[in-house]
């Protein structure tokens, strides 16, 4: 299991603003280790953001994104208080799943 | 003597239903290519391992997108130092954005990312890249079942692919 993903919600407005840092090592499969191996490729394939039981973001990702991703995207039908639940696959089969609560 | 007749029986059904297998996921591609967008469960594995931006963009189900400029770059550097993290903005005005995809040109691999965007999300996004050189970046945005693109180069002073 990887590290947890630092989660940011807070309202904007009647917008929610969330920002996502997630710890994980996006390895592109084309660089190359002391012993001229190629190191494989391991990377975040899928992130899904859901509220109040609502897909309000899905992304699928490639091996340019970088290395601890960043996310940042904005919704509306949501308030302070409502959890917010950020989870994301990668292509060796790991998963992570992490909520936070919707500042005002 | 049965064993090896068993062993050839096995190893040609085996190689009949994976090329079958094959066959749909072609057939698929080919009859619906912008259903493959529109999933948001399954990875599309041809647009990520497309190269070049023509052929991402028809991977993606996007042919011959529009050129807009109904869309704005935010914050995104235009020379960034260090090309393992590049920050990228897009902001879509188009009226009904449901999809936007990032497509870096130089990179080994061109799709960097496809967000899916359900009704009430704003089409306004943010994330790193990572950029091999100095190249094109290109906004694929569908917007009420149509496909815009816009691009801006950015520049690098340092390459992120580098061992």
């Amino acid at each position: 299991m990887a590290d947890p993903m630092k989660i940011r919600a807070k309202m904007e407005g009647d917008k929610t603003v969330v920002r996502v840092l997630m710890s994980h090592e996006m390895e592109t499969g084309q660089r190359k280790d002391s012993a001229g191996k190629i190191i494989p490729a391991h990377f975040i394939t899928e992130v899904t953001a859901t509220c109040n039981g609502k897909t309000v973001l899905s992304a699928q990702w490639g091996t340019s994104i970088s290395k601890n991703p960043y996310l940042q995207f904005q919704f509306s039908g949501a308030k302070a208080g409502d959890k917010i639940s950020i989870n994301w696959v990668d292509n060796g089969g790991d998963k992570r799943s992490d909520e936070a609560t919707i500042a005002a | 003597m049965t064993q090896v007749i068993n062993q050839d029986r096995r190893q040609a059904l085996k190689a009949g239903s994976a090329t079958a297998i094959f066959g749909m996921f072609v057939a698929a591609g080919l009859v619906k290519p912008s259903a493959a967008l529109a999933q948001a469960a399954g990875w599309n594995q041809a647009a990520f391992a497309a190269k070049g931006v023509d052929v991402t963009v028809k991977a993606l189900g996007g042919a011959s997108p529009a050129q807009t400029k109904d869309m704005s770059w935010g914050s995104t550097p235009e020379i960034a130092e260090n090309g393992a993290v590049v920050p990228v903005t897009v902001v879509s005005k188009l009226p009904k954005t449901e999809s936007i995809a990032l497509l870096v040109e130089k990179n080994p691999n061109t799709l960097s990312a496809v967000f899916t965007l359900p009704a009430g999300t704003d089409p306004n996004i943010a994330t790193r890249l990572k950029l091999a050189e100095t190249s094109n970046v290109y906004a694929l945005i569908k917007a009420d079942g149509k496909y815009y693109v816009a691009q801006r180069e950015i520049k690098v002073t340092l390459g992120g692919c580098g061992g």
